[in-house]
């Protein structure tokens, strides 16, 4: 794995986003070529902290792409587990997952994937972790019982397929999930820790966030950041090169 | 469950690379427009799956809602409270030129006048939407003659009457038809108009105070009856007095309704009133504010001499008064001119400065729901303005009705 460590949230953000960008660039999309970016999703539709409202304010209005490249798992659809046989449908469709971006609960939960999830689970409906409600009180109005207590979520296999998986970390309260993904073994009650086998992975952090690795571990990856920091070397877009 | 299809086959617009005030505030969002509506795009995106048809590069530009002047007695050398046998022509013309101002709706006002006058004016005059031909008529607006003798301003005193024998009987016999009427202007002190207040209201026409020597409590029962807004406040009232406020002690009332509220017009061109006397109403009850222009034909026009209904007036080139006197009779101030008037004297926000030529006309009106916002679904009645307040361009539905020759998307 690459680990990356930058001092604070809007540095690893950034970081994170010009990396991002590059292996787009790179990648030299095209018609009929479409670069997969995958994401976590969840909640129901309508409400206003829904996925589609947090992935259209935070992403699609601000980017010119098409409505149909953009598919979110939609929590109303009247049969779920159609819902995600079909969402698995079109990744392969789509020609499998070429970056996957998430996040890491502090139970080390990758997307919806709360503990105990098998480390081969595919899309499907789960219900969440006492942690991960807490965790989501915040965006209503911290009243517990308005937050939804199930999610569609892709699986920890799902985004094995992925051909390259970036995990992004910040802030003290992830870092003993951070410790407990990458220094000790690979565990489905810390269900992030199953890209220890991934071939490409790569975790972005802030400083926070390592509060709980061993000191050795942090200092051979920062040793590290000379070779890091090439992978955001600005590139060529092809629009500036037409 | 949403379907794929599209809702409608017309273009969809879309205005980038601006700042639109939404929810109080200038935010950096695109405005999507649809068949003249304000669209919802995270629903477009997600429902219909189309991207817009049509992208237009603002340059920056603030997108704000239309203005809307509810107290307009003409311009352009249109007296609307001329007897004319055909209105038509005089207020097409002042609804085209004000877009350039900014106004995409109005309610043409008539002065006191004889009842000859509203029997001949009022039935020609009809609500009508805005466009290409000029800004929307929301209705009239009826200043007089209902109004009180020692602060008639430039009312003509012949003209001013009573209603104390037959209440809202007389008002029907002299206005003749209140099809079209929206606001009334009257002076609360006059015998019997708690009635006629209520009258009025229940059939959905805004009551407004002025012209009027009334105290604060003969103000407050006209709240409570029904009246929701005063008439260039400060002007042809009793001044604020510490131990009687009268009109003006509406501001901070504590006799109001609990679902209503008092909005006041301010006449801000800089002489109406003094700008300490705008900032003290302004900090007093900032939601309440709507700001007007008051205008008269000599609006837009070399100084020279005018009508204003039954009244010659003398006109400056900043100042209108009654020939030979040094009484104030109407402005010939345009609205985006009062609006960075506004902001200059209070120093306020750029959003406060527009909202009370927008949202609080609106709100006086009961017509929020459909203008004087850029929320989702109502009409896209809006304009392009520069960080200083100047009109680039004016749009009605959805349509460019006006744009400055320097200013292209």
């Amino acid at each position: 794995m690459r680990l990356v460590i930058l001092d604070n949230y809007d540095l690893a953000s950034e970081w994170a986003a010009k990396y991002i960008c590059n292996r787009i660039i790179q990648f030299k999309p095209c018609q009929g070529r479409y670069f997969t970016l995958g994401l976590p999703t969840g909640l129901p539709r309508d409400h206003p902290e829904s996925y589609h409202s947090y992935m259209w304010n935070n992403f699609f209005k601000h980017i010119d792409i098409d409505p149909n490249n953009a598919h979110i798992l939609d929590g109303n659809a009247p049969d779920l587990q159609a819902e995600c046989d079909v969402f698995e449908k079109k990744i392969k469709e789509a020609g499998g997952i070429d970056l996957f971006v998430g996040g890491i609960g502090p139970d080390g939960h990758i997307a919806f994937n709360e503990p105990g999830s098998s480390l081969a689970s595919r899309t499907r409906l789960k219900t969440l972790a006492m942690d991960t409600i807490l965790a989501n009180a915040k965006y209503f109005d911290g009243d517990l019982s308005k937050v939804p207590t199930m999610a569609l979520t892709v699986g920890v296999g799902t985004v094995m397929d992925a051909r390259e998986v970036m995990i992004l970390i910040t802030g003290a309260h992830k870092a003993f999930a951070l410790y407990k993904a990458i220094e000790e073994g690979v565990n489905h009650m810390w269900t992030v820790s199953a890209f220890q086998q991934h071939p490409r992975t790569i975790f972005v952090c802030d400083e926070d966030a390592t509060l709980e690795l061993r000191v050795k571990t942090v200092k051979y990856f920062k040793g590290l950041m000379h070779v890091h920091n090439k992978l955001v070397d600005p590139l060529y877009s092809m629009k500036e090169e037409n | 469950m949403p379907s794929n299809k599209s809702v409608s086959d017309a273009p969809v617009v879309q205005f980038t690379n601006c700042r639109i005030l939404k929810n109080h505030k200038l935010q950096r969002e695109d405005l999507w427009v649809r068949e003249g509506k304000i669209l919802n795009p995270e629903k477009l995106f997600f429902d219909e799956k189309i991207p817009a048809d049509l992208q237009l590069n603002c340059k920056g530009s603030i997108i704000a809602p239309g203005f809307i002047d509810v107290q307009i007695n003409g311009g352009f050398g249109v007296d609307f409270s001329l007897a004319t046998d055909d209105v038509r022509p005089g207020i097409s013309l002042v609804s085209q030129k004000i877009l350039s101002h900014g106004v995409t709706s109005f309610c043409p006002t008539l002065v006191t006048s004889p009842p000859s006058v509203y029997h001949k004016v009022l039935p020609q005059i009809s609500v009508r939407n805005g466009g290409f031909h000029g800004a929307g008529i929301l209705g009239v607006h009826l200043e007089g003659p209902f109004i009180s003798k020692e602060k008639k301003g430039a009312h003509p005193e012949q003209c001013l009457r009573t209603f104390e024998e037959g209440a809202f009987q007389d008002l029907l016999a002299t206005y003749g038809c209140l099809d079209c009427v929206r606001i009334v202007t009257l002076a609360p002190e006059m015998k019997r108009s708690s009635e006629v207040i209520q009258e009025l209201t229940s059939r959905g026409i805004c009551v407004s105070l002025g012209h009027s020597v009334a105290n604060l409590s003969q103000a407050e029962e006209a709240v409570q009856h029904g009246a929701t807004f005063i008439t260039h406040l400060f002007n042809a009232m009793l001044p604020f007095h510490h131990r009687d406020p009268g009109i003006v002690g509406l501001l901070t009332s504590d006799q109001i309704p609990i679902c209503q509220q008092v909005f006041y017009g301010m006449i801000s061109d800089g002489i109406h009133t003094n700008p300490a006397a705008l900032r003290i109403a302004h900090r007093a009850h900032p939601k309440g504010l709507v700001l007007v222009t008051d205008a008269i034909a000599g609006m837009g026009l070399a100084p020279g001499k005018h009508t204003l209904g039954q009244q010659v007036v003398e006109m400056d080139g900043l100042n209108s008064y009654i020939a030979g006197t040094k009484t104030l009779s109407g402005s010939v101030a345009t609205m985006d001119t009062c609006v960075r008037h506004f902001l200059e004297a209070t120093d306020c926000t750029v959003e406060t400065a527009l909202e009370a030529a927008s949202l609080h006309p609106a709100q006086l009106l009961g017509i929020e729901h459909q203008k004087g916002t850029l929320d989702y679904d109502t009409d896209a009645d809006f304009l392009l303005l520069d960080d200083r307040l100047h009109i680039q361009a004016t749009y009605i539905a959805g349509d460019q009705v006006w744009r400055r020759n320097t200013f292209t998307l």
